[in-house]
């Protein structure tokens, strides 16, 4: 019995220690001035365009690494080709390097004076770092594993049969994918595209690098904090990681409320 | 439709799953694959239905070369041996999917799913989900989604095998009713002799890939082609170094021309059947299928001494 109940105090301290108590004080440092002075500061135009920058990001990056989320979970465990380990370990790449590396590395490419293509696509009038399509392929970066590693558990477990048995009956492979694979992978799917948003709402170093965070231009919602933060404005700081604390729990919230019971745990 | 397999092999890797097979199916037969697994009976039913490729040989649907043709072409239905069910769809959905795959009007297909119901006893689960069904259910439903397109063939890989021993037992005479109703070409995939000699009214034998035999189910017991037939579609008892059918030896109680002496070590009563366990003189041991009437008439003890006399021409293999 006591056993039990020290694995609960244990779980439930470290997690109070590690997440809710910062998270609470982030919450009652928000408000320190008021409701009224939370809300002004967020609601600045720099503040304002912050969050629609962030709001882009994520309506680009989640949709497409979604796309290819699915269509790489498949490739790696339904087909049988060379390079397919490969492929399935360079997935994991973005959960291994360091934001900030990659905010460098997308530099080294695509940078306007030393980058690989960068000069090039100057040339044509295409401007990739310090601004949107940049910022944009970070976000895409550094989000990108997480539709698949959600997806791809899944479709092993589910096997071939169902879509087996689809073919015999005449579907042809778009067919099976949109009546039988995808309905049956669909909370693998949508808890990739959660955790998707939720990454590509916080993402921080690798922008920080390649935005040049430009106030009222290329500053997301995260830059948005730093920057007042740095400005000693500690409530248009906190007052911004509370909005983004707030996404980032609707964002769950709405998960859990379009589960289906037996699919919730 | 008659199916015919022509000279099919297929390897995954270095395994041989099929060697050159042949093999000729008749239109409105019910036939059995039987063999041990890894012998390659679902590799031959899945070459037949397009779900494998075969690395050579042909195969025939009602005369027309279906080798090169996808799954979806070739008018099979298909069952597995884990039902395939389409979890999320109710089981009105999954016996109307191959259907609603070809475009059939809404009437039409409420109709045919209606009847396909009854016919597989599963009218009012209409709006259950699989996952509200037993084992048996599911593989019936899924024998209604594929009867549902009116498949040429009907192919079973291991249907009953998931089920428990009295679903199993049901499901096959069911089956073989279920066959004379829509007398539609029909090959199942066992490794169940039991089942195969029931159900079916040919059985192929399938081992290490090669066919060991195609025959009646009469025909391999009584006249099995080689040892593993005859060990594989029944039991086989050892006299005097020749195979024979326990069966087929008789015990009596005094010498005569051409018995051996034998002592019996162990009666074990099986219920109507009795298993007599005995000793050569020569040390080796062989076993004999009787009956209750025969030990007690007989009145056959442990440790008796009796004589075994051949009551039919032991298998020459």
């Amino acid at each position: 019995m006591k056993s039990k109940y020290a694995l609960r105090f244990l779980a439930l301290g470290y997690l109070g220690l590690l997440l809710g108590i910062p998270v609470a004080l982030v919450f009652i440092n928000a408000f320190q001035d008021g409701i009224g002075a939370a809300w002004d500061a967020v609601t600045t135009p720099e503040a304002q365009h912050a969050f629609w920058l962030t709001f882009i990001m994520v309506v680009v990056a989640v949709p497409l690494n979604t796309l290819f989320g699915v269509l790489c979970a498949l490739a790696v465990v339904r087909q049988r080709f060379r390079g397919r380990a490969l492929l399935n370990a360079m997935v994991d790449l973005p959960f291994a390097v360091s934001p900030v590396v990659v905010g460098l590395a997308l530099l080294l490419v695509y940078g306007r004076r030393d980058g690989w293509i960068g000069p090039w696509l100057s040339e044509h009038g295409v401007q990739i770092i310090f601004s949107m399509p940049g910022m944009i392929l970070a976000t895409m970066f550094v989000s990108l594993p997480f539709v698949v590693r959600e997806v791809i558990p899944v479709l092993r477990e589910i096997g071939t049969d169902q879509e087996q048995a689809a073919a015999t009956l005449g579907a042809n492979g778009l067919q099976t994918f949109f009546r039988v694979t995808l309905p049956a992978i669909r909370w693998g799917v949508a808890y990739g595209v959660v955790l998707t948003t939720a990454r590509a709402l916080g993402e921080f170093g690798a922008v920080s690098v390649v935005s040049g965070k430009l106030s009222g231009g290329t500053e997301t919602a995260t830059l948005f904090v730093e920057n007042r933060f740095q400005r000693f404005d500690e409530t248009g700081a906190y007052a911004a990681s509370v909005v983004l604390a707030l996404l980032a729990f609707a964002t769950l919230l709405a998960m859990n409320l379009i589960k289906p019971k037996e699919a919730r745990g | 439709m008659s199916i015919v397999v022509e000279s099919v092999s297929k390897r995954f890797g270095d395994f041989v799953a099929l060697n050159d097979v042949s093999l000729n199916v008749r239109d409105g037969s019910l036939t059995a694959l039987l063999g041990p697994s890894g012998g390659g009976k679902s590799t031959l039913l899945r070459v037949i239905a397009g779900l494998e490729q075969p690395d050579s040989g042909r195969v025939l649907i009602a005369g027309e070369d279906a080798t090169a043709k996808p799954p979806q072409r070739r008018d099979v239905g298909f069952v597995f041996q884990h039902y395939a069910a389409f979890k999320h769809m109710t089981v009105a959905k999954n016996v109307a999917f191959g259907l609603s795959i070809r475009k059939r009007g809404k009437e039409e297909i409420e109709a045919r799913v209606d009847e396909l119901l009854k016919l597989v006893h599963l009218d009012g689960f209409a709006h259950r989900y699989p996952s509200q069904l037993s084992g048996g259910q599911r593989q019936r439903m899924a024998l209604a989604r594929a009867l549902a397109v009116q498949p040429r063939v009907l192919l079973l890989d291991e249907p009953f095998g998931a089920l428990d021993a009295t679903v199993r037992k049901e499901l096959r005479a069911w089956l073989r009713r279920l066959h004379d109703e829509v007398q539609v070409t029909t090959v199942f995939v066992t490794h169940d002799q039991e089942e195969a000699m029931e159900v079916a009214e040919q059985i192929v034998v399938l081992n290490h890939g090669d066919i060991e035999q195609v025959g009646t189910p009469r025909d391999l017991y009584e006249k099995p082609s080689n040892e593993f037939v005859m060990r594989f579609v029944g039991p086989v008892s050892e006299l005097s170094g020749r195979w024979i059918r326990p069966h087929d030896v008789g015990i009596l109680v005094e010498p005569t021309d051409g018995t051996s002496e034998a002592q019996i070590d162990r009666i074990v009563h099986l219920g109507f059947e009795v298993r007599v366990e005995l000793s050569l003189g020569d040390g080796d041991s062989t076993w004999v299928q009787t009956t209750r009437t025969m030990v007690e008439e007989l009145e056959l003890a442990e440790g008796q001494i009796v004589w075994l006399r051949l009551e039919a021409e032991p298998v020459s293999v």
